[in-house]
């Protein structure tokens, strides 16, 4: 911002001038200052309001009751399933989604006829509705009729209950959460990888990069270093929000093994509507939320080096 | 080994790495299309099978036509994306605009709320706004699965950044010719901001005609419901008995998006890209 | 130190030749130029010298020996890029250490905490420091080691780029276009400082460029390459003087030799505007020819040039004053589309915009370029009026 005004500033400018920007810059902003106060200011202010009273939607009185959802919430042992849920599924999303979609675009950037085909398969999941796509992983991972469960069994194995079974429904949830991402990290880091000139490829090789490894090591993985750190972040917002899988595949089961953050949340304050409760989980949510976005402001004003 | 055995080897390699990873994604959609032209009676016998025995694509995609609006909820989505779309234009084109080129008291302030915006996820302010339609009674409407997103701190960051490039002694021209703010945004600022408004509407698009969350929260009616939201009441209602229909009304729901993407596909990949670096 | 040959190269990319059967020998220790229009080879030809590309057909040798085979790396020979290709995340001592640290420790060596586990990478470390801190010493970057390239100028760039390239202590310094990225004083001074390198480390150098005004400056030997072939190998007074075809002249110099339309006469006499000069060719009679006349080599009087053997009258168009000496922009009286620059010493004018004035040259500055622009050897003919059986003969060795 302080570029912008060293560079409007040396402009000769009559008072009627600075006036009437004035005027337009507020009239241009308006709609946007009463969408802001309507959908974000005023709603965080209620919420934080109500995460202090015992207020239930529909009810007509409520009172305050201080800190005691919030303690509630830490001692409840559905929402610390939930958070943990939640970790373990990004943890497994994280690393799988990053390293794959480096994976493939370190691959895929140097083709040419093919680069095409191998970019629309890989993001094909992100233009698709999750919900219908969650259908039909339910009938791939069909223990009777999908054909997982047949190759399985044609190998010899037991057929696997993917999403009935407790100990596997999360982390097929996480492999279809990859599934999703892997695609949309390619797409950033083919960018990055686009990004990093030609020459410092042919400089190393000259130095003595002989090998595909050394040359990754060398100019490849240190230029990329931004990019990944940014799809770190990303990745990770994206897959702490997971929850479309969750209410189209298992709704939370079976016995709370996939109960997610955010499906608690829409639980709490949408059908059940503890609207007091939900509010303090929402403001939890919302704190994971801001140490992702914090990690990544932090990671972005390193950028600058280089 | 010899350079060209080497380099035959290492692209065999790499093709077989990739062609593995596309098997993966393309998994769910062979499938999908495959389950939607299958006869009952074929999904238990043969699992491995893609190609059917018998066709019974008609019947599949008939029903899924008669027993859910298909159709009705692709309007839904349309009618939904478009209207959050154009207000989202409408409202942060001239706000982006000001921020990058005029001079304003509160300026600065308003930057930083935008900043912060951009950390706020709408699963935050979901519940305040839905007690908010409940007591206005708009529940259950349009307007009520538009609201949230009329207001995109995304855009005004994004568009602020590409008209802050936009040459001051273009618009100082465009002033002396007489031409007004209101015409100078519109007329002269806006087109060359084209790439960054295809980019950032694929990328609205794309997230509203797929989002499950608010819809889900604020419609019951079912002829109001978008694709995803219909998909899921359609799943829950056939669940276990129709999977060929099943699929084919998941083939229907997905089919627009995805002709769209292979149709634009440099537009989609550039839209992500730039969405998401930026 | 080495001596390179190039035998017979090609490139083609698909259809497109770009390179047509190079033939090329820099001596050890030479300074050779590559120079030429954009798109006439010459950073093909360096990159197949590089191994950054594979040659269709024949073959590079560094004293006696292929090296067709070798990779990049294994090549000795350094290059300095355009855009000086530094690593942007590494100090300008970790760019020029680099490929020592390549060539001596293994891979697991470079690896951090596996490193810890060579007793011997400590002391090799200690002599790749040493290396590079003579060397950064040589180009006056001592106290820039610890920077970032973002950090640093243009210039201080292309010396961390020169540095990375001179550790290695390479068989051949390839450099492509170095100075195109610096502003145009740093451009000349640079000139100087690579030119003093070169002459202080007597390393072989294979320049790229498209600035004729650098080729001729730091340059042994120039090759002038268009079209994918060499059009002429020479000293740079060779090229100056006696360049080989109407390309190589309209290249080298600036400003540019003017071309002016001939023909052979009857008696193989050159014509100029149907004006005989005193120079023959054994080209037939009637044979268009192309006459070069470089701008420093024409006099300019007012009236009549009782001096000069041969004078066009002309029209004074445009005066560009230099300081030390003016450039002049006449248009011929004979051929209006013509015009002829003329580069004089002095500040005076000799004569006004719009003036008449008298365009005289000596007929021995001329170059004559037969129809396909090739340099056609001429003789001075003694009298103005050649004995037909002169011509005769001529014509017939000729033919």
């Amino acid at each position: 911002m302080a570029s912008a005004v060293a560079i409007s500033a040396p402009r000769p400018t009559s008072r009627r001038q600075v006036l009437i920007e004035k005027l337009i810059g507020c009239g241009f902003v308006f709609p946007v200052c009463v969408l802001l106060l309507l959908l974000n200011i005023v709603p965080l202010g209620v919420l934080a309001l109500l995460s202090f009273t015992d207020y239930q939607m529909g009810a007509v009185d409520f009172g305050f009751v201080g800190l005691d959802n919030f303690a509630k919430a830490l001692g409840d042992p559905v929402f610390r399933r939930a958070v943990t849920n939640t970790l373990i599924y990004v943890a497994i999303v994280l690393p799988g989604s990053v390293v794959l979609g480096l994976f493939a675009a370190v691959l895929i950037h140097g083709r040419l006829g093919s680069r095409p085909f191998y970019e629309i398969v890989y993001f094909l999941p992100i233009t698709t509705t999750i919900v219908a796509m969650a259908a039909v992983w339910q009938i791939v991972l069909h223990p009777g009729l999908g054909p997982v469960n047949a190759v399985l069994q044609r190998l010899g194995f037991e057929p696997v209950m993917f999403l009935s079974d407790p100990a596997f429904a999360l982390p097929t949830l996480a492999v279809i959460g990859i599934w999703q991402l892997v695609g949309f990290n390619m797409i950033l880091f083919l960018a990055g990888l686009s990004a990093i000139p030609r020459d410092l490829y042919e400089a190393a090789e000259i130095d003595g990069c002989g090998s595909p490894v050394d040359r990754f090591l060398t100019v490849t993985w240190p230029l990329l270093g931004p990019t990944t750190m940014f799809v770190i972040v990303t990745s990770s917002i994206t897959s702490f929000k997971v929850f479309d899988t969750v209410v189209a595949m298992t709704k939370g089961g079976p016995m709370g093994s996939t109960e997610v953050l955010l499906y608690a949340i829409y639980l709490e304050g949408f059908q059940y509507f503890n609207s007091s409760y939900a509010s303090v989980l929402t403001l939890i949510f919302l704190v994971f939320i801001l140490i992702f976005a914090v990690i990544q402001t932090f990671v972005l004003d390193k950028r600058v080096h280089y | 080994m010899s350079a060209p055995v080497r380099r035959f080897v290492t692209l065999f390699l790499v093709h077989a790495a990739l062609l593995v990873g596309a098997a993966f994604i393309l998994l769910p959609f062979v499938w999908m299309l495959a389950t939607s032209i299958k006869p009952p009676e074929e999904l238990f016998t043969a699992q491995l099978q893609i190609l059917p025995d018998r066709f019974y694509g008609v019947e599949n995609y008939r029903f899924a036509l008669e027993n859910a609006p298909l159709l009705r909820f692709a309007l839904n989505g349309v009618i939904v994306c478009g209207g959050i779309l154009v207000v989202q234009l409408l409202t942060s084109i001239p706000c982006a605009y000001a921020l990058a080129k005029l001079r304003f008291p509160g300026r600065n302030l308003l930057m930083t709320l935008v900043l912060l915006g951009l950390c706020i996820p709408v699963q935050v302010p979901a519940l305040p706004i839905y007690i908010g339609l409940a007591y206005t009674g708009l529940l259950n409407t349009y307007f009520s699965m538009m609201l949230p997103f009329f207001l995109s701190v995304f855009a005004i960051f994004l568009f602020r950044q590409f008209f802050r490039s936009f040459p001051d002694d273009i618009i100082h021209a465009a002033r002396l010719d007489g031409m007004s703010e209101f015409e100078i945004v519109w007329r002269i600022v806006t087109p060359s901001a084209w790439p960054a408004i295809a980019a950032f509407s694929v990328f609205s698009i794309v997230a509203h005609w797929n989002d499950l969350y608010w819809p889900l929260i604020v419609i019951s009616d079912i002829e109001l419901a978008t694709p995803p939201l219909g998909m899921l009441f359609f799943a829950n209602a056939e669940s276990g008995t129709n999977y060929g229909a099943l699929m084919a009304a998941a083939t229907i729901l997905t089919a627009p998006l995805v002709i769209a993407f292979l149709f634009a596909r440099r537009r989609f990949i550039q839209g992500i890209t730039m969405t998401g670096v930026k | 130190m080495a001596q390179v040959e190039l035998q017979g190269i090609t490139k083609s990319f698909g259809a497109t030749r770009v390179l047509k059967d190079v033939n090329l020998s820099i001596e050890d220790g030479e300074f050779l130029t590559l120079v030429g229009p954009s798109g006439c080879g010459k950073t093909t030809l360096i990159r197949i010298i590089a191994g950054l590309e594979q040659q269709t057909s024949g073959s590079i040798r560094i004293d006696g020996a292929s090296i067709d085979h070798l990779r990049p790396h294994e090549r000795r020979i350094a290059m300095v890029f355009q855009s000086y290709a530094l690593y942007p995340h590494m100090t300008a001592y970790g760019n020029m250490a680099l490929p020592l640290t390549m060539a001596r420790l293994h891979l697991y060596e470079r690896i951090p905490l596996l490193r810890l586990l060579s007793p011997r990478r400590r002391s090799v470390m200690k002599q790749i420091d040493a290396e590079v801190q003579a060397v950064a010493n040589q180009l006056k970057i001592g106290p820039l080691l610890q920077r970032r390239p973002a950090q640093l100028s243009g210039g201080q760039r292309q010396r961390v780029a020169l540095g990375r390239a001179m550790v290695r202590d390479p068989a051949a310094f390839l450099m492509d276009e170095p100075l195109s990225n610096l502003d145009a004083e740093l451009r000349v001074h640079m000139r100087t400082e690579l030119a003093e390198l070169h002459q202080r480390i007597g390393a072989t150098f294979i320049y790229v460029t498209h600035d004729q005004v650098e080729a001729m400056s730091m340059s042994d030997r120039i090759a002038m390459m268009d079209g994918g072939q060499v059009a002429q190998l020479g000293t740079p007074s060779e090229l100056y003087e006696r360049p080989a075809s109407i390309r190589v002249a309209q290249f080298i110099g600036s400003p540019a030799i003017n071309i002016l339309p001939g023909q052979v006469g009857p008696d193989g006499a050159v014509e100029l505007l149907g004006r005989k000069l005193p120079i023959s060719t054994r080209l037939p009679p009637g044979s268009a020819v192309s006459i070069g006349i470089r701008p420093e080599a024409i006099r300019v009087t007012g009236g009549g040039d009782p001096a000069a053997e041969v004078s066009l009258h002309a029209h004074l168009r445009r005066r560009e004053l230099l300081g030390p000496e003016q450039i002049l922009h006449f248009h011929l009286d004979r051929l209006e589309s013509a015009t002829v620059i003329v580069r004089l010493a002095g500040a005076q004018a000799p004569v006004a915009v719009d003036g008449a004035a008298e365009l005289g040259f000596d007929p021995g500055a001329c170059h004559v370029f037969d129809a396909e622009g090739n340099r056609v050897e001429v003789s001075r003919a003694e009298s103005r009026a050649v004995p037909p059986q002169a011509a005769l003969v001529q014509v017939g060795r000729a033919g």
